[in-house]
């Protein structure tokens, strides 16, 4: 009984449960109101449901989050993914529009090479005023925060380029493999972030930068090239980010497009648990953070809560995961009612596996 | 003494963290008007005691009594409440915060929840006063030197009307004026009836001052002793748990041939090198195998001429060659690619990463070394921490728990493990037994001798005059940030002798600008 006791103090512990615990509360709430929620119907070769629509909506928020992550690890910040979606939505879309044939996958590629390359630019324009000239992240990435959704409307002219090519809107909402194509994508990039950062030695760099930065610097590490390649990750994931919501729509607006996904990026951050001071980080934790924030977006449509108290309801939700995550907030719970609230049981044990 | 009642009593205190006993079944106790040193190793439990007393960790098991009642507190604030007042081994005050903010913070005098500054400032300098201290109280802290700060919080502790003063290594950054001044006030506190606990790693200290000792190792009690029972071997024995003539063999050791040392190129040469506001310019050769000691008071600019030459600032005056070549050592980058390296003695600042592993924090320079594209196979990172954790005996041996969870001591070593895998030719260790028990400290001089009969060039800083003398070939004496001599380290020279050179600024032999 002691051992099973101590392995359930380690699972409570770890800093993905109370995250977890949150996603799966939310889905039951979910199948609580509407008993098909779950379900997930095979339809001509594709599969359709809740959760696969979760799982797709949340994809450039899982994208900006990982590019986030690195940036937060390193003790910075990068407000400027939302409009870099704008930018490299536009730009692509752009291109596409002044295409002969919409449809030819040759147009497109370049539309995407434009979009990436362009986000590579903008990306070392962050990085070089943060990691060269020394200005402070929040600062500096505010500049294109600001200045990047009238570079997005510029290259829209005003307007909203509306198109019509099939290539590009599978990027938003194709499927392969039964699946949406932009799970496939967010799934590909986060491995590669994975690997990069896993497989390398630059995670453990990034986390020494991020940890003591002069400690770092004595050590030899060249920390002003680390932290200028964290902002162009960051500004190239914001960029692919940008591809998926024009391509929901089959437009870019550059007002709109990627609007406030910086501040739910840092949010997914923070719930997976890798500090804003910097340091260790966490990728799995960002992705099941994304997750949970996506699946509070959709339970706030599909409960009908109006939308004047939408953004109110799921700023408590937040606020409620965030304290419960804390570990000083918990002890001072745990203090008042030393009694716990509720015997945990086998279901909530193989649950809270599941999103791991 | 025995016939009072102790005004705080600690029994069968335990406390683990993740991979640590820290503490297991310590009793203490504590007299009204008593100094009472509490000793150990690194990592023997001093530190973890205190905390738990000012409710800093909470303890697993045992009690704690205050004046008799039962107490537990959930915090410092909490403590100095009821009378326990604590300061630290690093200095942890605000230093972007003014000297009399510093002393009053949280408990400010005010009017109708408006701070009364003028009183603030002349208690403050009131206070201050009492210790002999007569600085501007309206100015940053961070503006004093370290010594200044510590007393600050000496200043603070008092004030809180303390029953019970915890002074945790208060002496480590103090040079021997500042240690009396520090002792005059201990003694005034203690005949006010104050007990103090006074943790320090400076044998001399407590005999200088302390009433009684309890000794700790491995987080166990050792016991508990009248200072004037115990003498001085028999307290490092009980220390370290085995008998110590380490440091003596070592000084046979370290007398060796110098003239065959100065034939040979010499590794690094720095000319006139200098840093406006930082050091006057000097001039200082290093050979391999050749153990050079800087001595000087602190704020000599001892560490300085370290940064300078390992480029952790830039010099703005002079040159440096490596080998013979002219080698701009512009950053601590050109350093490394020169194999210099530099143990800083602020450890935390500006040493360890806290929160990566034992085994991140000594790959890392050979990991920056390498760049990120080329990580260190696992199996060699393992290969290599487990060799230096064995030996440099780190402890605990668990190279994958934050390294902020080790002692002072094993810190230290860990520091140590990082540049030592890189196979620096020139080792630049800065107060590297500062803060560090006996036992560990032996260890590190020990590791200092082997290491130059391998053939590496060390330069060795240090706030001791003895440990100086007894590592190095040649000794460089600074004082107010200049190079003021270079003494060959022979029969001739002894610390009566430095001590005069550092006070004086003269020297007997060739002169240097």
């Amino acid at each position: 009984m002691s051992t099973s006791k101590a392995r359930w103090a380690a699972v409570t512990a770890h800093s993905l449960f109370w995250p977890a615990v949150a996603l799966v509360a939310l889905l039951v709430a979910n199948t609580i109101y509407r008993p098909g929620f779950l379900t997930v119907e095979m339809k001509d070769g594709h599969l359709y449901g809740s959760l696969v629509d979760i799982l797709r909506l949340a994809a450039p928020l899982i994208l900006v989050g990982l590019g986030m992550t690195l940036v937060i690890a390193t003790g910075g910040i990068d407000l400027s993914v939302g409009s870099m979606c704008a930018i490299s939505g536009a730009i692509a879309c752009l291109h596409i529009s002044q295409q002969p044939d919409q449809n030819a996958l040759s147009g497109v590629l370049v539309a995407l090479a434009l979009g990436i390359g362009l986000s590579l630019v903008l990306g070392a324009w962050n990085g070089a005023l943060v990691s060269i000239i020394g200005i402070q992240p929040i600062i500096a990435t505010l500049i294109l925060m600001v200045a990047g959704r009238g570079l997005a409307q510029l290259i829209t002219e005003g307007q909203i380029i509306t198109i019509n090519s099939e290539p590009y809107k599978s990027v938003g909402v194709g499927y392969l493999l039964t699946l949406p194509l932009a799970i496939f994508i967010a799934a590909g990039v986060a491995l590669l972030v994975a690997a990069v950062t896993r497989r390398t030695a630059l995670g453990m760099i990034i986390e020494a930068v991020g940890g003591n930065a002069e400690a770092s610097r004595l050590a030899g590490i060249r920390s002003a090239r680390i932290t200028f390649l964290v902002y162009v990750i960051s500004a190239v994931c914001a960029g692919i980010a940008g591809f998926m919501v024009t391509a929901n729509v089959s437009s870019a607006d550059g007002n709109a497009a990627g609007l406030w996904i910086e501040l739910d990026a840092i949010l997914a951050v923070v719930i997976g648990g890798t500090s804003l001071a910097g340091g260790r980080f966490s990728l799995s934790g960002t992705i099941l953070g994304a997750l949970l924030i996506q699946t509070l977006t959709t339970t706030v449509y599909a409960m009908n809560i109006s939308p004047q108290t939408s953004l109110l309801f799921k700023a408590v939700v937040v606020i409620i995961v965030c304290l419960v995550q804390a570990p000083a907030f918990r002890a001072r719970f745990a203090r008042r009612r030393p009694v716990a609230p509720a015997a945990p049981t086998a279901a909530d044990q193989s649950k809270e596996q599941v999103p791991a | 003494m025995s016939g009072r009642q102790p005004v705080l009593t600690m029994t069968e205190i335990s406390k683990s963290f993740p991979g640590v006993r820290a503490l297991d079944g310590v009793d203490f106790r504590l007299f009204p008007g008593e100094v009472h040193a509490l000793m150990g190793e690194n990592g023997a439990g001093k530190s973890t005691l205190i905390k738990v007393l000012t409710g800093v960790y909470s303890h697993d098991a045992g009690t704690i009594e205050l004046a008799g009642q039962q107490v537990s507190f959930t915090g410092p604030m909490q403590a100095a409440a009821a009378g326990v007042s604590t300061v630290y081994q690093e200095v942890n005050l605000c230093a972007n915060l003014s000297v009399a903010e510093n002393i009053f913070i949280g408990r400010e005098p005010r009017t109708l929840g408006a701070i009364r500054w003028g009183e603030m400032r002349r208690r403050a300098r009131d206070l201050l006063a009492q210790l002999d201290l007569h600085i501007d109280v309206s100015q940053l802290l961070g503006t004093y030197s370290l010594a200044v700060q510590q007393m600050v919080a000496i200043a603070r502790a008092i004030d809180i009307q303390a029953r019970v003063l915890i002074l945790d290594e208060p002496t480590s950054s103090l040079d021997a004026t500042e240690v009396e001044q520090l002792f005059r006030i201990m003694r005034q506190l203690r005949e006010q009836g104050i007990a103090i606990i006074f943790v320090t790693h400076f044998l001399d200290q407590v005999y200088g001052i302390a009433d009684r000792i309890t000794v700790l190792r491995n987080g166990r009690l050792v016991g508990e002793y009248p200072t004037a029972e115990l003498p001085q071997l028999a307290l490092v024995e009980k220390m370290i748990g085995k008998e110590l003539d380490v440091l003596e063999s070592l000084d046979e050791q370290s007398k060796r041939d110098l003239a065959a040392l100065e034939a040979s190129t010499p590794f690094l040469q720095a000319e006139e090198l200098g840093r406006k506001g930082s050091v006057a310019p000097f001039s200082l050769t290093i050979h391999a195998g050749e153990v050079v000691g800087l001595a000087g008071l602190l704020g000599s600019g001892r560490t300085e001429v370290a940064r300078l030459l390992f480029g952790a600032d830039r010099a703005d005056h002079g040159r440096t060659s490596v080998d013979g070549k002219p080698a701009a050592l512009r950053n601590p980058i050109a350093a490394i690619g020169h194999d210099i390296a530099f143990c800083s003695e602020n450890r935390r600042t500006e040493g360890l990463v806290g929160e990566l592993s034992v085994r991140e924090n000594i790959i890392l320079a050979m990991q920056a070394a390498r760049g990120w594209l080329r990580p260190i196979p696992r199996r060699r990172q393992d290969e290599l921490v487990d060799k230096y954790v064995k030996a440099l005996s780190i402890r605990p041996a668990d190279p994958e728990i934050p390294v902020r969870n080790l002692s002072g001591g094993n810190q230290q070593k860990v520091l140590l493990a990082r540049w030592l895998i890189t196979e620096p030719r020139l080792l630049i260790l800065d107060e590297p037994t500062r803060g560090i028990d006996v036992g560990a400290k032996a260890e590190i001089q020990k590791l200092v001798v082997q290491l130059s009969d391998g053939g590496m060039a060390v330069l060795f800083i240090s706030a001791e005059l003895e440990e100086v003398l007894r590592l190095s070939h040649k000794i460089a004496v600074m004082r107010d940030r200049q190079l003021v001599t270079e003494l060959a380290n022979d029969h001739t020279v002894d610390a009566d002798r430095v001590m005069q050179t550092i006070a004086s600024g003269t020297h007997h032999e060739g002169a240097r600008a």
